[in-house]
C-alpha cells in the first residue's frame, strides 16, 4: 500500500487476566485498512473479531486490557490514550455499527435526542443547527419524512430502519473510520443488502475507512475490498477479497470457503473441517489450526508461522513459507 | 383493562373486608366494651341501656356489617380513653405521621437512589463493597436502635437536634404542619432519618440491582462508542432506564413506612398515628386500635392496587394474566 493507512493495527495482544491465569483473546494482530476501504473481517465464532473492534475503540471490558501492540488511527497512537482522550476519540474519529439494532437505541429518548447529543458530543454546533443536522443526517440514511421522524421513538422505528438512525449516528461526526460489527446480523434478509450498499455508499462518499465483522461471506464478497480471516484469536489471512474468495492461500479460508454453499449463508460452524476452535485457554502450540489441519506437518506443532506474502496478500501458514523455500 | 380494573378494586375491596373483620373482632371480642366502658358504679339497668344503645345485642353478623358501614363513612366510634370521636383524634395525628414518613421517603431516594449508582458503577471498588456491607447491617438493625443512637449522638452528645416531640405546629385548616416553623422542621430531622434507614439501604440495593443490569445492555455500550461521557451513560441513558422499579417500589413502601412509623414515634415521641396506637394499646382503647388497623391497612391496600394499576397501565403483558 501506497499512502499511509487509516487504521494502522500492529502486533495487538488482547489478556484477560483469570482465576487460572491469563487468557489470550487477541495474539499478534496485524492490519491496515486505508481511507475509503472496507475490509471484511471474518472468522468462526469466538474468533476475536469483535474483540478486535472493541480493542480499537478502547472498549475492552475490565479486566481485559491491551497486553501488546500499538494501534496507530490516521497516524496518531490511540491505544495509549487516556479514557477521557479516548471519549473524544470514540464517536468523533471512530463511528461504531452494533448487531442489533433493536437493542442499540436508548428506548426512552427520542432518536433525535440521540442524534443531537453525539453531534453537539463532537461539534461546535448549537442546538438549532445540531438538530438541522440530525435531519439531514436521517434523510442521508435515507429515512423518509426526517423532519417528522427526527422527534420518534426507537420503537416507532422497523428494524431495517432503526438500522439505518445507528448508520446516522456513526457517521454524525464524519469519523475517519467505522467499526461495523454484524450490522446486518439481526435483519431480515431483504433488508441486509440495503444496509450493506448503503454503509458502502457512505463510506466511499466520505472516503471513510470500515471494518466490517460479519459471519456473511456474501456480505463481504459485495461489499468489502479486502478481507481478513480470524481463528482463535489470530490472523490467518489477509487479502483483496477477490483473491482470498477465489483462490485462498491458508488451509483455514479454504475450509471456510468451501463450506458455503451458497452468496448470503451464514457460516455458524464448518462443516469441511472437522472439530471446532479450540477454547482461548487451549491452544494448542505452533499453529493454533494445526489438529483441524488436513495438511499438518511436524513444525506446525512446534512453531508459530508468522504471516508472510502470498500471491496477493498475507498468509500464516508453514506451507506458504515452504513454497517460498523452494523457490528461492 | 376494564375488567383487570374490577379484578383489582374487587380483591382491595375483599382485603379491606378481611381487615375490618379482624378490627370488629378486636372490637367485640377483646373484653367486653361494656365492662371496659362503664365503672364501678354504673347500674346493670345503665348497663343494659348502653348495650341495647351500642347495638350490642343484636346479631354478631348485624354488628360486623354496621361496624363496616360506619368505618365507610369514618366513624370508628369514641375512644375509651378520653371520649372523643376516634375519627377526629385519628385526624389530628395524621398530619405528623405523613409529614414524617414524605420526609423519610425523600431523604431514602435522595441518598439512597445516588449510592445505588456508585455502588453499581464502582462494583469492583472497596467502597461499594463497604457500602453493600453496612447496607446489611443498615437492614438487620432495628429502627428503635437506630432511633437510640441517633438521639445519643445527636441530642445528648452534640446537642443540635431535639430529640423529641413535633416541635411549633401551624395550622391550614385540619391539616397542622410543622415544616413552617423553624423548630417543627428541627424536630423532624432525627425520626425522619431513623425512620429512612431501612428504606435507604433498599433504595440503593434496588437501584444498583437494577443499574447493573441496565448497564449490560447494548444501548449503553452504542452510548459508550458514540463517544458520550461516562458521567452521562449512567446518570442520564442507565438511570432513566431504572427508576420505574424505583418509583413503583417507593410508592409500596409508603404503606410500611407508616406502619413502621408506630416504634420510631415511640422512639421520638412524635404524636403521629403510631404514636396514637401505642398509647390506645396501653390503655386497652379498642375502637382506636380498630381505627388504627383499618385506616394504615386501607392505606396500604390502596397504595399496592395504585402500583398494579400503574404497572398494567405501562406494560401492556400485565392487563390481562395477573390479577
Ligand atoms: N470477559 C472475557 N473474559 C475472557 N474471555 C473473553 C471475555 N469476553 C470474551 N472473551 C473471549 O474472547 C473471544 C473472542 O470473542 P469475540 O466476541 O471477539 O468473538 P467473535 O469473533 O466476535 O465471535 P462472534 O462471531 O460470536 O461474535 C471469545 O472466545 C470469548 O470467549
Ligand atoms: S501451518 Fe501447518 S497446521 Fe497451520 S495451517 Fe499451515 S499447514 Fe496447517
Ligand atoms: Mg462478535
Amino acid at each position: 500500500m501506497t499512502s499511509m493507512p487509516m487504521l494502522d493495527v500492529r502486533d495487538l495482544r488482547v489478556e484477560f487476566p483469570g482465576r487460572h491465569g491469563s487468557v489470550t483473546a487477541l495474539d499478534g494482530v496485524s492490519l491496515t485498512i486505508a481511507a475509503g476501504e472496507i475490509l471484511g473481517v471474518v472468522g468462526e465464532s469466538g474468533a476475536g473479531k469483535s474483540m478486535t473492534g472493541l480493542a480499537v475503540q478502547g472498549l475492552l471490558e475490565p479486566p481485559g486490557h491491551i497486553a501488546g501492540g500499538e494501534v496507530w488511527l490516521d497516524g496518531r497512537r490511540i491505544d495509549t490514550l487516556s479514557e477521557r482522550e479516548m471519549q473524544h476519540v470514540r464517536g468523533r474519529e471512530i463511528g461504531a455499527i452494533f448487531q442489533d439494532p433493536l437493542t442499540s437505541l436508548n428506548p426512552l429518548f427520542s432518536v433525535g435526542r440521540q442524534l443531537i447529543e453525539t453531534i453537539r458530543l463532537h461539534l461546535p454546533l448549537g442546538r438549532a443547527e445540531a438538530r438541522q443536522r440530525a435531519i439531514a443526517l436521517l434523510a442521508e440514511v435515507g429515512i423518509p419524512g426526517p423532519e417528522e421522524r427526527v422527534d420518534h421513538y426507537p420503537h416507532q422505528f422497523s428494524g431495517g430502519m432503526r438500522q439505518r438512525v445507528v448508520i446516522a449516528l456513526a457517521l454524525a461526526a464524519r469519523p475517519k473510520l467505522i467499526i461495523a460489527d454484524e450490522p446486518t446480523t439481526a435483519l431480515d434478509v431483504s433488508i441486509q443488502a440495503q444496509i450493506t450498499s448503503l454503509l458502502r455508499k457512505l463510506c466511499k462518499e466520505h472516503g471513510t475507512a470500515v471494518m466490517l465483522v460479519t459471519h456473511d461471506m456474501g456480505v463481504i464478497a459485495e461489499t468489502a475490498d479486502r478481507v481478513a480471516v480470524m481463528y482463535a484469536g489470530r490472523l490467518v489471512e489477509i487479502g483483496p477479497v477477490a483473491d482470498v474468495i477465489a483462490r485462498p492461500s491458508h488451509p483455514y479460508t479454504r475450509g471456510l470457503m468451501g463450506s458455503i454453499p451458497t452468496l448470503g449463508a451464514r457460516v455458524p460452524r464448518l462443516q469441511q473441517i472437522d472439530g471446532s476452535m479450540p477454547r482461548l485457554d487451549a491452544i494448542p502450540k505452533g499453529c493454533a489450526f494445526n489438529p483441524r489441519c488436513p495438511h499438518v506437518m511436524p513444525r506446525c506443532q512446534t512453531e508459530r508461522p508468522e504471516l508472510r506474502p502470498s500471491g496477493s496478500g498475507l498468509s500464516a501458514c508453514w506451507l506458504n513459507t515452504q513454497a517460498q523455500e523452494r523457490a528461492a | 383493562m376494564i375488567v383487570f380494573l374490577i379484578k383489582r378494586l374487587a380483591n382491595a375491596a375483599l382485603v379491606m373486608l378481611v381487615v375490618a373483620l379482624m378490627a370488629f373482632m378486636i372490637f367485640r371480642f377483646v373484653g367486653d366494651p361494656i365492662q371496659l366502658m362503664v365503672n364501678e358504679q354504673t347500674s346493670q339497668a345503665e348497663r343494659d341501656a348502653l348495650r341495647e344503645r351500642l347495638g350490642l345485642n343484636e346479631s354478631v353478623v348485624m354488628q360486623y356489617l354496621r361496624f363496616v358501614g360506619n368505618a365507610v363513612q369514618g366513624d370508628f366510634g369514641i375512644s375509651y380513653r378520653n371520649q372523643q370521636e376516634v375519627m377526629s383524634l385519628i385526624a389530628e395525628r395524621f398530619p405528623a405521621t405523613i409529614e414524617l414518613v414524605l420526609m423519610a421517603t425523600i431523604i431514602s431516594l435522595v441518598v439512597g437512589v445516588p449510592l445505588g449508582v456508585i455502588t453499581a458503577i464502582h462494583r469492583r471498588k472497596w467502597y461499594s463493597e463497604a457500602l453493600q456491607f453496612v447496607s446489611i447491617i443498615g437492614v438487620s438493625l432495628p429502627s428503635f436502635v437506630i432511633g437510640i443512637l441517633l438521639i445519643l449522638v445527636f441530642s445528648v452528645m452534640l446537642n443540635i437536634a431535639p430529640a423529641f416531640g413535633r416541635g411549633d405546629v401551624v395550622s391550614i385548616g385540619w391539616w397542622t404542619t410543622g415544616l413552617l416553623t423553624p423548630s417543627g422542621r428541627a424536630a423532624l430531622i432525627l425520626p425522619s432519618i431513623a425512620l429512612s434507614f431501612y428504606q435507604i439501604t433498599l433504595v440503593m440495593r434496588l437501584v444498583r440491582a437494577e443499574m447493573l443490569e441496565v448497564l449490560r445492555s447494548d444501548f449503553i455500550k452504542f452510548a459508550r462508542a458514540r463517544g458520550v461521557p461516562a458521567w452521562r451513560v449512567h446518570y442520564s441513558h442507565a438511570l432513566r432506564n431504572c427508576l420505574m422499579p424505583v418509583v413503583t417500589m417507593t410508592a409500596m413502601n409508603i404503606g410500611s413506612l407508616i406502619a413502621f412509623a408506630l416504634i420510631t414515634e415511640t422512639v421520638f415521641q412524635w404524636p403521629g398515628m403510631g404514636l396514637l396506637f401505642i398509647q390506645a394499646v396501653t390503655f386497652v382503647d379498642i375502637p382506636v386500635m380498630a381505627a388504627y388497623l383499618c385506616i394504615v391497612s386501607f392505606i396500604f391496600v390502596a397504595l399496592n392496587t395504585l402500583v398494579d394499576i400503574t404497572y398494567a397501565l405501562i406494560d401492556p403483558r400485565l392487563r390481562n394474566s395477573k390479577a
